[in-house]
C-alpha cells in the first residue's frame, strides 16, 4: 500500500473519534472499522461457507444474526448477503483481501466509507433504543443483528451484549444527524 | 400494520414498500407470437378483489427481500407471507 499522505477525518468530521458520556450511557464513534459486503453468487453459497469457516470458526450467520470471531465480525444483511467487519488499521485493504480470498464464490464491495459506526454502551439501553427505533430491543441478545429504520435512515443494529452493548451502523452522510438522535435520546433517558 | 417476515419475524409496515399484484411475477414471454396482447393484459388488467389478495412487498429498510403477502383488502388482515423467490419457483420459474 502506498504511503497515506492525506489526513483522514472521522464520520463526524473530526480528527479524533467523538466520545460522549451522558449519565451511564457512552456513545462513541468507531472510525477504525473496515467493512465489506459479501454476496454469494448463484449456487455458490456452500463454497463460500466452506471458505469462510476457518476464518470465522463457525458458519456464516443466518437471518437476523451476527457471528463474532477474534478479529472479524460477520453480519447477515440479506438472503445470501453478509457484511464482514475488521479493524481498519490491521486491514487497510480489506475489500481486496477478502476478494482475493473468496475469488469467484462471492462478489465483494468496499463499504467502509459508506457507514458511520457508533458503539453505545450502558447499563440499560432499552429505553434509549425504544425511543429511536421500533425493534424489540429488549428481546435482542448477543449475536442479534438486523437492519431497521432510525429517524428514516436505514441502519444496521448489532447487539454485542444483551441490553448493555450495541453497535449501530448508519449512513455516513447522515452521521451528524444520527449522532444528534442518539445524544438527544440519551439525554431524555439519563 | 405489521408484516410477519418469513425470515426476520414481525416487522413494521413502514420498513416495506408496496409494488402491486403478485401476478406481476408471471411476466409473459416477450418472444411469443401473442406477446403484444399478453403484455397488454399483463400491464393493464388487474383483478380488484374485496377480499383475499396476493401482493408484492419489498423489505427496503430491512433485508431487501421481495415478499408475497396475502392480505384481505377489506379488513387488512394478513393471512400469509412468503418469500417471492419461493412463490416464483413454485410457479415454475428458475429463480
Amino acid at each position: 500500500m502506498s504511503e497515506n499522505l492525506l489526513a483522514p477525518l472521522t464520520a463526524l468530521g473530526k480528527t479524533v473519534p467523538v466520545i460522549k458520556k451522558i449519565g451511564g450511557i457512552t456513545i462513541s464513534e468507531n472510525p477504525d472499522l473496515a467493512i465489506v459486503s459479501l454476496s454469494a453468487r448463484m449456487g455458490t453459497e456452500q463454497d463460500l461457507q466452506n471458505l469462510l469457516k476457518p476464518l470465522l470458526g463457525a458458519c456464516l450467520p443466518g437471518p437476523g444474526q451476527a457471528q463474532f470471531a477474534e478479529d472479524i465480525t460477520a453480519i447477515w444483511v440479506g438472503v445470501h448477503q453478509w457484511f464482514l467487519m475488521a479493524s481498519l488499521s490491521d486491514h487497510p485493504d480489506y475489500a481486496d483481501e477478502i476478494n482475493n480470498f473468496v475469488t469467484d464464490a462471492a462478489s465483494v464491495t468496499e463499504q467502509s466509507d459508506g457507514w458511520a459506526v457508533f458503539d453505545i454502551t450502558g447499563d440499560n439501553l432499552v429505553p434509549l433504543l425504544e425511543r429511536i427505533c421500533n425493534l424489540n430491543s429488549k428481546a435482542m441478545s448477543s449475536g442479534d443483528a438486523t437492519r431497521c429504520l432510525i429517524e428514516h435512515l436505514g441502519c444496521l443494529i448489532i447487539c454485542r451484549e444483551s441490553v448493555r452493548n450495541f453497535t449501530i451502523l448508519g449512513p455516513r452522510s447522515s452521521a451528524a444527524s444520527l449522532h444528534h438522535t442518539f445524544v438527544t435520546a440519551a439525554h431524555s433517558v439519563a | 400494520m405489521i408484516i410477519n417476515h418469513p425470515l426476520l419475524g414481525p416487522r413494521d409496515a413502514q420498513e416495506f414498500v408496496y409494488l402491486g399484484d403478485a401476478s406481476l411475477i408471471d411476466r409473459p414471454d416477450a418472444m411469443a407470437e401473442t406477446a403484444l396482447n399478453d403484455f397488454h393484459d399483463y400491464l393493464y388488467l388487474r383483478d380488484n378483489p374485496a377480499g383475499s389478495h396476493q401482493e408484492l412487498w419489498f423489505h427496503e429498510q430491512g433485508d431487501r427481500s421481495w415478499l408475497v403477502v396475502t392480505r384481505d383488502t377489506a379488513s387488512h388482515e394478513i393471512t400469509h407471507v412468503e418469500l417471492a423467490v419461493d412463490y416464483a419457483k413454485r410457479r415454475g420459474r428458475d429463480r
